[in-house]
């Protein structure tokens, strides 16, 4: 592109101020988290004698095994359930376009930017009915229902553009309706079955306000429940709650830099959806 | 049969793409409708029970003064009369929409500087780096992001020792904690959550206009604001309305950055609907109010994000 070598310039300069403000938050927190306990840390300040055992202190205070534990039982309760009967009512409508499918999508779609507190009250009565308060199901259960909007309508997205000619290919060779979802559909929807599957495990790890308020005890919450509780205790012991966060940042670091071309793709393609 | 609607479904007119079934195709057709209804049962069901059926009880409850456990008593509307009169629940309302200038227009404003100075990020080593970095924010979770910039804007946090060093000493303070300075802090922390997102979102349109228009512009003569304003800003139409959509629901629906950096204090600077809706319904059991609240904050996300797909998709078939 023709731009001008200043023009170009200048926006690398910008850019890597951007970077430089990205991260800056990180790296502050990473200086307060190697200084000595008990001392008050300022700003950005490297210290002359690095504290690294205050992770190994902010691991055992944290109780990261059992928060890790719960927050994996979570993410293995939603995501599966959730991508795979997305992926079914995707193709329903999408694919079989079941007759009053129109009507079902736009009930869907009503939930598309409906802010979870709006809910919240109604599923706190609503788990304590059915005697589930304080166990994972209280946010297991309700988030899959929170994430058919976007989910189905992801899904059904991608199966809209899917030629009909296909499934009535694979009927004409006599295959059932269940036979041509799996074995034609489903291989055929794999990116977006991907895509999906990454938004759904960033947003159940990171989901905070049905875990502060469905579950009480922190070894039960999803890991943004669990860093709020942390904060709540450790609020006034800064080097720990610094070492403690950045801790309980790294598995989803971790996971987003081994699939960082995806996470980014989902995330590009699902704002631009969403 | 099919070739006449299979060669390219939009999926925009998927209720004019079916065919006319022949007599011997309609049974199969009809069947395969009732086996579909069983495909769209399970989601439906889940969203029916955890989404609807939550969504009608709100309804109701903002319909009677309830404490949650004792017998309701039916007030009709006067919930909505104290949602829109009392002083405290108006503020708390204009809070959200102050922070909108912070989550949504300061991010898109940047985003669109850095995207029609940078044009493009290449697909190379530097351009997955600057991706990767700038995504951070949206990977974290917003909690995280309290949390470190509680820290940031503590007394002896980074901007103080910044302000500090270039002599302006003077302007220090606990930002988060300080009656004015408290929501504009807490609106720092959402656009830095989104000024990442915006500014991909922004390049990544960008790099899909066609460059002979950028050339045609500077044919004619056209400067850079020109350029951005005959250019640019038409051809990122939807992606701005993206942006806007995304960062307007962040604003209004707000509620963990807030919970984790100030509680909503001091006062009541920075509390938000979504904080409110939480402290009216399980501290101050106030169901019936906290309900009317949740109601009203729905209508204000659809006021601001349907206009906002309207105008951005309008134009475009």
């Amino acid at each position: 592109m023709n731009l001008s070598r200043r023009e170009q310039l200048t926006g690398r300069v910008f850019l890597i101020a951007l970077i430089v403000v990205t991260l800056l938050p990180f790296v502050s927190m990473l200086s307060a988290a190697l200084q000595p306990r008990g001392t008050v840390p300022s700003g950005l300040e490297w210290p002359s004698d690095p504290q690294w055992g205050n992770f190994a202190d902010a691991f055992t205070a944290a109780n990261m095994g059992a928060l890790l534990r719960s927050s994996l039982l979570i993410v293995a309760g939603v995501v599966p359930v959730s991508v795979l009967i997305a992926t079914m009512a995707g193709f329903g409508l999408g694919q079989l376009r079941v007759p009053g499918g129109r009507l079902v999508f736009g009930l869907f779609l009503l939930g598309l930017t409906l802010p979870f507190e709006a809910v919240v009250t109604p599923l706190y009565y609503q788990m304590q009915d059915l005697g589930l308060l304080n166990t994972r199901w209280a946010i297991i259960l309700p988030l899959i229902g929170l994430y058919m909007p976007f989910a189905v309508f992801w899904m059904r997205a991608h199966f809209t553009n899917v030629p009909v000619e296909l499934s009535e290919a694979a009927r004409v060779d006599g295959s059932s309706t269940w036979q041509l979802f799996w074995r034609v559909q489903v291989p055929l929807a794999r990116p977006a079955i991907a895509s999906l599957t990454i938004l759904m495990f960033l947003w159940t790890w990171n989901q905070f306000l049905l875990a502060i308020v469905l579950v009480d005890d922190s070894t039960k919450r999803t890991m943004a429940g669990a860093l709020g509780a942390f904060q709540g205790q450790w609020g006034t012991d800064l080097v720990l709650l610094c070492a403690g966060s950045l801790l309980i940042l790294t598995p989803t670091l971790i996971v987003f830099l081994i699939f960082q071309r995806q996470f980014i793709k989902a995330l590009i393609q699902g704002s631009v959806k969403g | 049969m099919t070739s006449a609607l299979g060669s390219a479904p939009t999926g925009r007119d998927d209720r004019r793409a079916r065919p006319t079934p022949t007599r011997a195709h309609r049974s199969r057709w009809a069947r395969a409708a009732g086996i579909g209804w069983l495909y769209v049962l399970p989601a439906l069901v889940m969203y029916a029970v955890f989404v609807l059926r939550p969504l009608v009880l709100t309804l109701q409850y903002s319909l009677y003064d309830w404490n949650g456990i004792g017998v309701a008593r039916w007030v009709g509307l006067d919930n909505y009369l104290t949602v829109f009169t009392d002083s405290d629940l108006l503020k708390i309302i204009g809070n959200a929409i102050v922070l909108i200038v912070f989550f949504s227009f300061i991010p898109v404003a940047l985003g669109l500087l850095v995207a029609s100075m940078v044009r493009r990020i290449t697909t190379g080593a530097f351009g997955t780096v600057v991706r990767t970095i700038l995504f951070l924010p949206q990977v974290i979770p917003l909690v995280a992001a309290g949390i470190a910039w509680s820290w940031l804007l503590s007394s002896n946090g980074l901007v103080n020792q910044a302000l500090r060093a270039v002599g302006l000493g003077g302007v220090a303070r606990a930002w988060l904690g300080d009656f004015d300075t408290a929501l504009p802090a807490v609106g720092v922390i959402g656009a830095w959550v989104l000024l990442g997102l915006c500014t991909i979102l922004l390049v990544t349109g960008m790099s899909k206009i066609d460059p002979a228009l950028y050339e045609a512009a500077r044919l004619d003569g056209a400067g850079p604001v020109r350029e951005f304003l005959a250019v640019t800003l038409p051809s990122l139409r939807q992606e701005i309305g993206v942006c806007l959509t995304v960062t307007i629901i962040a604003a209004l629906a707000s509620f963990d950055i807030v919970y984790i950096s100030t509680s909503g204090g001091p006062g009541l600077q920075t509390t938000v609907p979504g904080l409110e809706i939480y402290r009216l319904a399980f501290s101050q059991r106030q169901v019936g109010l906290a309900s009317a609240l949740a109601v009203v904050l729905m209508l204000l996300v659809l006021a601001c994000v349907l206009p906002i797909q309207r105008l951005s998709r309008g134009e475009k078939p």
